[in-house]
């Protein structure tokens, strides 16, 4: 009996008339950022086997704003980014980008469409392809199999490759592949993939990574020019790099935050202090 | 004929070979033909009819190899199971010359097949209706494989089954379709498959002129398709399976939906294994279920491997060389050819990863190393 | 192979020649008697032959019984006329040499009559069941159970109370049941009484009975027959399922025993070994060649060919992890074609030197027969053996893995393989070793199916797509998700065979894994957490 009226009850929640069913609504791609916010990272909770990786984790990223996370390793860093960008689920919590896109419920493909790029910590470029190629296929189209079949190199989008090309200093290497490529050089094919995606929220991982002084300058420089009209998170070991670009840090620690603000707040925090310092062996034991 | 070498030579660098090679494989195929049609028999130039099917069973074979490529050489998907697409391609002609035959059969029943007749099976089974049009048998021959190419692609790609995973997969595919077509009950013919078949659309299939027919036909389809590919490959579509061969998460990160990718070309490339099947029963005459079984499917991998994978044009070749090889060894020493074919497997897969086209580029390269740096500057 | 035969047959000769030859003296001069005597002098001379005999006579009398004795013209010796592949011989009555170079014209039958065919089955009978071994005993009842009458009656009923083995006295007991069941002179109440004692047997004979009694024309009768068959028939049907379970798991220690060490070498390295089949196969090629080199002790070459073809198969690993594998590290599809390129030497390669022909490999005599729980349950032997022979090199393996110090570097190499090398174990001894060790338990795996079915170059064919079926199943690098999964496929393969037939069960095997590993691509156990991506 009861279960009859679930079902009647489910029947008539799903043709309500003052509702639209998910499906038929048209995907939207506009990102809502009424509230200055566009990344609401609430209550966030991931375990391995066990082991806490994220625990009860809130971050919430402003409009336009430039992000450093630090931490040590294991503290959630990579698996935050993971989460976001619709690599790993995790176990509760919600992720919104602005107010109205649900992350959580996508994958990385749609969240990809949505406007937020990755770079990972090792730099993954299309090596038997050319840089061109790159970033031709990186540029912000439609990206459903037909139209990807039949479509051709339009004027502007030449331009704005050449613009990227311009922007991460591989004009020259343009027809080169992008696995004759030295490792900065790919750290920087994959920025300009990313800027060629026109997104609106950028995670960067480790981004110096095996740089050269005068590359990590030229990219601290790049990062620094892109935030205000995109936002950017980075996360980072190199604490020069970090402090020569960063307005905002947040400290992550064993899957959660623990400290938040500018460099000279963090750096004078007493929960910062005692974990770095004072009690290093727990940083070291939680290494996976 | 600017526009048409540019609509050949689409943007890759290995579109510059294709209109060349088109030229040269219908060139050869009407020569051939001729020779075969209009040389006495005693001329030193005559082609003779088992030569022009053997060659025919090549391009067939050629087909086949460009499928595997196409999804090995551009998408890394390695398929054990292509022989599963190219046997029911086969298979689905061989329904419709086995129709063809009529009463003609040794127990002379108009409507069943022979072997339905020797079961004592009353009526023709559903899947057999329609066959007898030539139309639909063909539909069915491309439709059949593409749809089991989805149902497979989509489950597999979607669950995200990659590596040698789903090669064992694609294997265990083929392996249950063998043990099925090998029933009685499946009403494919069981053990002997389809065969002695009388004629097809009218022609009789043991003539020379059928013969020439059918080989201009598949050497034909075999241009059309080959170029049809180049074209595909090397449009974004085809920049995106390269994207997804080489770094497939990466792709997903900048918002390709690559299980759909992958989905789309298995489907297109189990539809071309399914055409070259049916090109391939009229030719040889017989269809059964040996064609499932999984060391074919494993062997056209090698043919492609030998080609060089990676390039359309070293499949076709690879395919061509290593069966006319294969013909020639068990026609000299039977007992030695598995022996090479296995030797073969190792030797390209240690010394030669990009097979014999790898080769030529290298030798290409080092040929003229000043041009090509001049042209990449 | 031949030769092989050939000298077991002699073997076999020389022994019971030996033993007819010590016996040989009295029982002479009664055979020859036997040869001249009239039809109605011959009762006393078998009788005489009984006494003295015992045992050793049953198979003149088996002979005699079925009218095919027949004596030598020349020699007025005695042999018995055989029929073999539709030729007519002669053999020795009781050594079963063949007596060469004999025609019909050579040899006289000897006759007998309805008297003499009735004393002989007597004769035969009671020889049985005062046979000194109880087995023997057992068996002889058995035998009797189809062909009770009067007589057999009264002889077990004479020697039913002094019967000292349970098992004897058990099934005397039945057959005087059975008898009493049947017949139509005795008081109901005394048949309904054997009836009940019936229905606890699961003798095929007793169901027979049962069947007949359900036409009797006392309604009581039919419906405690009705009853005990369906008492029974409930037992029968119980057995059968745990002979089903049993086939089950024999298939499934033989699915173990092939895929464990693809489980190894998959797990550890990555890489799927194609020729893994062909490993197996040489393992069971090794059984063959090591029972040619030692014909006079079959029972004894498993001992020597177990160690022996895991030598041989782990060598050949090892060689193939050196000279291949090795050198395609990190590109697991080119390692897959490689493999079976060497997948088809090898089979090429056996087929040049042992002929592409199937070889009979013996089974050692403790290893043949069955196990006889009742009438409707036997398990044979060597699948027991075999069973329990694969959870034996399971369980090895298993503290392979866990106690020593390669499988700690195993184990350390194949949950990270490059933190493992930074840590300095030696990567290339360990993949070495594992691919050697893989091949070695393949090759066991050979040894021991060389017991259940024909050699051949193909046999590896036939169980590495159902051993990669296991692993995939099973989960990658776990050796429980792979005892798991072959036990579980091997179950449901033979109950599902009984309604569908061998092949279709196959198949439904193969896409039901098909779809598992669509819905979990890690299989049943997975590695988990962040190192498993």
């Amino acid at each position: 009996m009861s279960a009859n009226e679930n079902t009647v009850e489910s029947f008539r929640e799903t043709f309500r008339r003052d509702q639209v069913w998910p499906f038929l609504t048209p995907a939207q791609t506009k990102v809502n950022v009424d509230n200055q916010m566009i990344l609401y990272v609430e209550d966030l909770n991931l375990s391995f086997d066990g082991f806490k990786a994220l625990n009860n984790l809130n971050l919430y990223v402003n409009d336009g704003e430039l992000r450093c996370l630090i931490g040590a390793n294991g503290a959630g860093k990579t698996t935050l980014m993971d989460v976001i960008t619709g690599k790993t689920q995790c176990d509760s919590g919600t992720v919104f980008f602005g107010q109205t896109h649900n992350l959580l419920n996508k994958d990385e493909a749609a969240i990809a469409q949505l406007g937020i790029g990755r770079k990972f910590q090792k730099p993954t470029v299309f090596e038997e392809q050319s840089v061109f190629d790159n970033l031709e296929l990186s540029l912000k189209t439609d990206k459903g199999v037909l139209p990807t079949l039949f479509s051709r190199l339009t004027p502007t989008q030449i331009d704005r490759i050449d613009e990227v090309l311009k922007i991460v200093g591989l004009a020259k290497h343009r027809f080169m592949l992008a696995g004759a490529l030295s490792h900065g050089q790919k750290q920087w094919l994959e920025i300009g993939m990313l800027l060629a995606a026109d997104p609106r929220l950028l995670l960067i991982d480790e981004p110096v990574a095996g740089m050269t002084p005068q590359e990590t300058e030229k990219t601290a420089e790049l990062l620094t020019s892109l935030a205000g009209e995109r936002t950017v998170i980075v996360v980072e070991h190199d604490m020069e790099f970090v402090r020569s670009i960063a307005r905002t840090v947040t400290v992550l620690h064993q899957g959660s935050v623990l400290a938040e603000g500018t460099m000279d707040q963090i750096q004078s925090n007493r929960d910062v202090i005692e974990v770095y310092l004072g009690e290093s062996e727990i940083a070291e034991g939680e290494e996976v | 004929m600017t526009r048409l070498t540019e609509w050949f030579s689409a943007g890759r660098s290995s579109g510059k070979h294709t209109l060349p090679f088109v030229v040269i494989l219908l060139t050869m195929t009407l020569l051939a033909s001729a020779a075969n049609l209009f040389l006495p028999a005693d001329s030193a130039l005559y082609v003779s009819t088992y030569t022009i099917t053997l060659l025919g069973k090549y391009l067939c074979y050629a087909m086949l190899a460009l499928a595997v490529d196409i999804i090995w050489g551009y998408c890394g998907i390695l398929s054990l199971g292509h022989g599963a697409f190219f046997a029911l391609g086969g298979y689905a002609m061989g329904m419709y010359l086995m129709r063809q035959i009529g009463d003609r059969g040794v127990y002379g029943n108009p409507l069943l097949p022979d072997f339905m007749v020797f079961l004592d099976w009353k009526e023709l089974p559903w899947f057999w209706l329609g066959m007898d049009h030539f139309w639909f048998a063909m539909l069915m021959a491309v439709v059949v494989p593409g749809i089991l190419a989805f149902v497979f692609g989509w489950l597999a790609f979607r669950s995200r089954v990659t590596g040698v995973y789903l090669s064992i997969m694609t294997q265990a595919l083929t392996y249950a379709l063998l043990l099925a077509f090998f029933r009685n009950e499946m009403g494919f013919g069981g053990n002997n498959g389809l065969t002695d078949f009388k004629e097809i659309l009218g022609f009789d299939l043991q003539a020379d002129s059928t013969r020439v027919s059918l080989f201009m036909i598949t050497a034909l389809l075999l241009a059309v398709l080959f170029v049809v590919s180049q074209r595909i490959l090397s449009s974004r579509f085809g920049k995106v399976v390269l994207a997804i061969r080489d770094a497939e998460s990466r792709s997903r990160f900048i918002g390709y939906r690559t299980d759909r990718y992958k989905v789309w070309l298995f489907v297109y490339s189990a539809v071309i294994a399914g055409i070259a099947g049916a090109l391939y029963v009229p030719q040889v005459g017989i269809i059964n279920p040996g064609e499932f079984s999984p060391i074919n499917s494993i062997e056209m991998v090698i043919w492609v491997a030998v080609g060089g994978r990676g390039t359309l044009i070293g499949a076709i070749i690879g395919a061509i060389l290593v069966n006319y090889a294969k013909t020639r060894f068990t026609a000299i020493m039977p007992d030695a050819w598995l022996f090479a074919l296995g030797a073969m497997f190792v030797l390209v897969t240690l010394y030669l990863p990009k097979g014999l086209m790898g080769l030529y580029a290298q030798m290409m390269a080092k040929r003229r190393p000043a041009k090509t740096q001049e042209s990449e500057a | 192979m031949r030769h092989l035969i050939a000298l077991c047959c002699c073997l076999f000769g020389l022994l019971s020649f030996s033993v007819y030859a010590a016996e040989s003296s009295p029982q002479d001069s009664l055979l020859t008697e036997l040869v001249g005597a009239k039809l109605k002098n011959m009762t006393p001379i078998l009788e005489k032959l009984a006494n003295t005999q015992g045992e050793a006579i049953l198979p003149l009398f088996r002979i005699l019984l079925g009218g095919d004795l027949y004596y030598i013209k020349a020699d007025k010796s005695l042999v018995g006329q055989f029929d073999e592949q539709g030729n007519t011989v002669y053999k020795d009555v009781f050594s079963q040499v063949v007596v060469p170079n004999l025609s019909k014209k050579d040899v006289k039958k000897i006759r007998v009559n309805n008297t003499l065919r009735g004393y002989l089955r007597n004769a035969i009978a009671q020889i049985q069941l005062t046979a000194k071994s109880p087995e023997l005993r057992q068996s002889a009842v058995r035998e009797l159970l189809s062909k009770l009458d009067k007589d057999t009656i009264n002889l077990i009923e004479a020697l039913y109370p002094n019967e000292a083995n349970k098992k004897v006295k058990e099934a005397m007991g039945l057959a005087l049941s059975m008898y009493a069941a049947t017949s139509i002179d005795l008081v109901p109440s005394n048949r309904l009484v054997a009836i009940e004692r019936l229905s606890t047997s699961l003798e095929g004979d007793v169901r027979n009975t049962l069947t007949k009694l359900m036409k009797d024309e006392n309604p009581a009768i039919v419906k405690a027959a009705s009853e005990a068959l369906e008492n029974i028939a409930q037992r029968a049907n119980r057995f059968a399922f745990i002979d089903q379970l049993f086939f089950g798991l024999s298939l499934g220690s033989v699915l173990l025993l092939a895929s464990i060490g693809l489980a190894i070498t998959f797990g550890v390295m990555g890489v799927i070994n194609m020729a893994h089949g062909e490993m197996i196969m040489l393992g069971a090629y090794t059984t063959y060649v090591v029972q040619l080199i030692m014909p006079n002790y079959i029972d004894y070459s498993i001992w020597v060919a177990i160690p022996a073809a895991f030598l041989v198969s782990g060598l050949m690993g090892v060689l193939i992890e050196r000279l291949v594998i090795r050198h395609l590290h990190g590109r697991p599809l080119e390692t897959l074609l490689a493999t079976f390129g060497i997948s088809l030497i090898l089979q090429q390669l056996v087929r040049t030197i042992f002929s592409p022909l199937n070889r009979q490999v013996s089974t050692p005599s403790w290893m043949s027969g069955s196990w006889e729980i009742n009438p409707v349950l036997s398990l044979t032997l060597n699948r027991l053996y075999i069973l329990a022979f694969a959870l034996l090199v399971f369980i090895a393996l298993v503290i392979i893995l866990k106690k020593t110090s390669l499988g700690l570097n195993v184990r350390a190499v194949s949950q990270n393989r490059s933190m493992a090398k930074a840590m300095g174990v030696k990567t290339n001894w360990v993949d070495a070793m594992t691919f050697g060790l893989g091949s070695g338990i393949a090759g066991i795996a050979g040894v021991a199916l060389s017991q259940l079915t024909n050699v051949g170059p193909n046999l590896g064919q036939a169980y590495i797509i159902d051993s990669f079926m296991v692993v995939v199943f099973g989960g990658v690098g776990n050796l429980l998700g792979t005892l798991v999964a072959a036990f579980s496929l091997g179950i449901a393969t033979k109950f599902l065979e009984p309604t569908t037939g061998a092949v279709l069960a196959a198949i439904i095997v193969l896409v039901f894994i098909i779809l598992f590993i669509q819905k979990r691509p890690k299989g049943l156990f997975p590695q988990k957490g962040r190192a498993a991506e």
